[in-house]
């Protein structure tokens, strides 16, 4: 049986605005098995980020969380900060999507590099300096020792972004949570990050949680995918399942909406009509009816469950079938 | 503030299509301690507009019969008593409050004036105009400027225009700084290029599309500046170099007050009492304006 | 680094020439001169004194042997003081202000910092709105009732008790008269930088590097002191160039509520006697200290912040 390396069950994420309370993840169950890669895909604003800032306990003050999120043996949400800290950057890594704002200004990267080391392997300055300087090599950062020693703006967006990712990696993490690494970065580095990602995926079994917009990254990294929307879970499946055959109506709506080569120059790329919700206004029943092309009375209702349907998916179209 | 947050305030923007000004508001009326503000500062300014004329005793008038301070004392007519020469203390109070608004008012109208002026021409003009405008900014920047209305005061008399002219003329500087930054980042919104490119002249432009979208910013600075003003106002007259006799204003009444303190503790408490308050709800509000019209801040 | 001093330093001298011709001809321009005092004074002597001033000269000869005059250090005679030069009643009065004013800035660093960074750490609780309540205060009272309540209290209520303090008074700059006005000096600076400092710290705990620092598994103290602090200081440092100049005019109160002989006090009695070469004196070294202060600042600056040492 496969191991599951991190284990989210009926998550939900709070905020209190002033504007009263929006829920921004809701009921969320997710797993990450040992040595995959999980794709999470939704629009900006879907919760894909916030479920993981949840996990990582870094979500904002007025943010709070139910449910359970289990790695190693500890339930995340429910961890103090002593015990998160000798998890976060250990063995559970996260990669944040905006190189630019990610690190410290005031700080030579080097430094940010090398605390890490001295928190988690204890090592001393000079062996940190020597560990750092070899993980800058591994992302491909050319003359690391120069680098090593420059402040974040003397950076480019790339090399920044390999920094961040380093930074990950160093304490060789079993599970890397990625937020849109490659957004922010031209299409070659984008091709050498995700090339980087996948090396260690299958040489060292690392485990990775790529959160993303962009289904071209997922196809060519995740082995697993959950679309998100309007702060759920509304399909599930194996990536080859969902680029085939995908179920969830909204699941087709965003592969749509993706220009592939084949396509005809002149063809009119598809748009799902209408804007992601208000989640402090959800529509009754299904959150996604109102842009649904296929809705029908059930829906304005009642609310699909999560349920196996071709794949496992939150729309009452498959679930009928099997009902 | 949480993406989420910021998604969820985009969205609910977008759809409802609530203006700026709709959304502030109702922001500002949920901040009760700037709703409150509001309320006191309006109830302040008309009790110093109308009370004096409702109370038995000018400001200026001396109880001849009794010459002295006096404790409040309602059967002759001096609700909170009287100052060292049996003037009425509530009547000074509300006329020196009348003063200190005004001065604090027209200061800050004169700060505005040429703080927006400068602010708006110098980021839409940009250019020559606009480096050496920012360089004069800065320069005044780096000059003690309070020696200088001091010194306005003393060689050209001590008199209420020049007084509100010489505050207001080096408490633009600030204002001229947002304006600008506003105007720069207004200047290359769409419906700026549209006027432009419908051919509307630079001085239009600025009238009609430029200042009235830094208004927000404007209105919150205008509401942090006159407490400022009252402020320096008070503390020229301590020096002696403000309202002079037989005007009178609350700085000219704390500096009586604080001089009696011991033997006369009701004139300090007076006018102490109705200037902190107001300039605490100048601040409350100046704040609660600023989350209002800016959720970005919060 | 040290091209960009220059040239703010640089930037710094014409500014002060411009508030030394700006000054000059202000006093100039004023109507009433400095003799015309209680008794007439006779027309022949009045033009003994003229001349003797130079009063009569054109005026761009004036300004130009006032300024080589300033170059050697020379404001010129104090017209109300007969028997001193500006330069003197400055000499003697500068220390005074100068260290009545570091110490309040100090002070006021200690207690403030403290206070707004404590405060933004525990946003929301009752400590921060005890600070933000305290800083408005601090804000808003002005120093001249504060002095008057602190005399007042440590002065005559507290009057034979171990607590009592002296009332006003310089007496050579001892320590115990020193409390007192550097206390109310540093009143509203306390205020200022609480308040700053609370806003900068919220605002730097909210920031993506401090997320990532977290992200690592760093200690929060260490999150807060390495990664936030020097962001949240730098808001702190810019506001110490302009508080110089609020300072200056702070040091104006408390030199006439105490009776203190610093160059506050002999500006507020050269203004109050229209002695024009004293309160251009004072104005000149005011705007120096102003443009000092704000070239350390910038300087300070540099060291916070990386990006400004490599332009």
């Amino acid at each position: 049986m496969t191991q599951r390396i991190l284990d989210i069950s009926g998550l939900n994420v709070r905020f209190a605005t002033e504007d009263g309370e929006v829920a921004a993840v809701s009921d969320v169950s997710l797993h990450v098995n040992k040595g995959e890669c999980l794709g999470i895909v939704g629009e900006s604003g879907c919760g894909k980020s916030q479920t993981f800032m949840a996990v990582m306990g870094l979500l904002a003050a007025n943010g709070k969380t139910t449910g359970s999120a289990r790695f190693g043996g500890i339930d995340l949400l429910k961890a103090d900060e002593r015990t998160l800290n000798t998890v976060r950057g250990n063995r559970l890594a996260m990669v944040f999507q905006d190189p630019m704002t990610s690190l410290t200004p005031h700080m030579r990267v080097g430094r940010q590099l090398t605390e890490v080391l001295e928190r988690h392997r204890g090592m001393d300055a000079k062996a940190a300096r020597a560990e750092a300087i070899a993980m800058m090599a591994r992302v491909q950062i050319p003359e690391p020792e120069r680098r090593f020693a420059m402040h974040p703006h003397e950076l480019s967006g790339g090399l920044r972004q390999r920094i961040v990712l380093a930074m990950a990696l160093l304490c060789g993490p079993e599970l890397v949570i990625a937020d849109e690494p490659t957004t922010a970065l031209d299409v070659t580095v984008q091709a050498l990050i995700l090339d980087l990602m996948r090396e260690l995926k299958e040489k060292h079994g690392t485990s990775f949680v790529l959160i993303t917009h962009d289904l071209g990254v997922v196809a060519g990294l995740a082995d697993r995918v959950a679309v998100m929307y309007a702060g759920r879970v509304v399909e599930s499946a194996g990536v080859r399942e969902i680029f085939a055959a995908p179920r969830h109506p909204y699941t087709k709506g965003l592969l749509a909406c993706t220009p592939r080569l084949t396509d005809a120059p002149t063809a009119v790329l598809p748009t799902i009509p209408g804007q992601p919700p208000d989640l402090q206004k959800l529509p009754p029943g299904c959150s996604f009816h109102p842009r649904c092309a296929a809705v029908f009375d059930r829906c304005r209702a009642e609310r699909p469950a999560l349920a196996e349907g071709g794949t496992l998916n939150a729309c009452f179209l498959n679930h009928t079938v099997a009902a | 503030m949480t993406s989420a947050h910021a998604a969820a305030l985009d969205t609910a923007g977008d759809v409802e299509g609530r203006s700026l000004w709709q959304d502030a508001w109702r922001r500002l009326k949920r901040n009760r301690a700037a709703l409150a503000s509001m309320i006191i500062l309006g109830v302040v300014a008309a009790v110093c507009l109308i009370g004096p004329y409702t109370l038995p005793w000018p400001y200026d008038a001396i109880d001849w019969d009794h010459v002295e301070a006096m404790p409040p004392n309602m059967e002759l007519g001096h609700y909170l008593g009287t100052d060292s020469v049996g003037r009425d203390l509530l009547a000074r109070t509300l006329v020196g409050g009348r003063v200190s608004l005004m001065v604090g008012v027209l200061a800050t109208m004169v700060a505005l004036f040429i703080g927006v002026t400068v602010g708006a021409v110098a980021g839409f003009v940009g250019g020559r105009v606009d480096q050496l405008l920012m360089r004069l900014v800065d320069l005044l920047y780096s000059v003690p400027l309070t020696f200088f209305v001091i010194i306005l005061m003393v060689m050209f008399g001590r008199n209420f225009i020049l007084m509100f002219l010489a505050i207001g003329a080096v408490e633009w500087l600030t204002m001229a700084r947002i304006v600008r930054g506003q105007t720069l980042s207004l200047k290359s919104k769409e419906f700026i290029e549209a006027a432009r490119a419908s051919g509307g002249s630079t001085a239009g432009i600025i009238l009609r599309h430029v200042v009235p979208n830094v208004l927000g910013v404007v209105i919150v600075y205008v509401t942090l500046t006159i407490p400022q003003v009252i402020l320096l106002e008070s503390f020229l007259s301590f020096l002696g170099l403000g309202v002079q006799e037989p005007f009178t204003s609350w700085g000219v009444l704390l500096n009586e007050g604080a001089a009696e303190l011991e033997v006369n503790p009701q004139t300090l408490i007076v006018p102490a009492v109705f200037m902190t308050a107001t300039l605490f709800c100048f601040n409350f509000l100046g704040d609660g304006l600023r989350d209002a019209l800016d959720p970005k801040d919060r | 680094m040290w091209s960009y001093f220059a040239r703010r330093l640089l930037i710094g001298i014409p500014t002060l020439l411009a508030v030394v011709l700006f000054c000059f001809f202000l006093m100039r321009l004023a109507p009433g001169g400095p003799f015309d005092g209680e008794a007439p004074v006779p027309p022949e002597v009045l033009a003994n004194l003229r001349a003797r001033y130079h009063l009569d000269d054109p005026l761009w000869r004036q300004f130009f042997s006032y300024l080589g005059n300033l170059l050697q250090g020379d404001f010129g005679p104090s017209f109300k003081y007969k028997d001193f030069t500006v330069t003197e009643l400055i000499a003697q009065g500068l220390p005074v202000s100068i260290e009545n004013g570091l110490s309040a800035i100090i002070l006021a660093i200690l207690i403030g910092l403290p206070l707004g960074i404590t405060a933004a750490l525990a946003q929301n609780s009752a400590r921060d709105y005890a600070v933000s309540g305290l800083a408005m205060v601090g804000i808003v009272i002005p120093t001249f009732v504060t002095g008057q309540l602190l005399i007042l209290a440590f002065g005559v209520w507290l009057k034979g008790t171990p607590f009592q303090l002296p009332a006003g008074g310089w007496n050579d700059g001892a320590f115990l008269n020193r409390i007192l006005p550097v206390t109310v000096l540093a009143l509203p600076f306390v205020a200022y930088i609480a308040r700053i400092s609370r806003a900068s710290m919220i605002e730097a705990l909210r920031t993506n590097f401090v997320r990532t620092a977290r992200a690592k598994g760093l200690p929060y103290r260490t999150v807060v002191l390495r990664h936030a602090m020097k962001a949240a200081l730098t808001p702190v440092i810019t506001f110490l160039g302009p508080a110089t100049a609020f300072l200056l005019t702070g040091s104006m109160v408390i030199e006439t509520i105490f009776q203190i002989p610093g160059i506050g006090r002999y500006f507020v009695q050269g203004a109050l006697n229209r002695d024009y070469t004293l309160v251009m004196g004072v104005t000149i070294v005011g705007a120096a200290f102003v443009i000092v202060a704000n070239l350390i600042v910038d300087m300070l600056y540099a060291v916070l912040d990386p990006k400004v040492r490599y332009e």
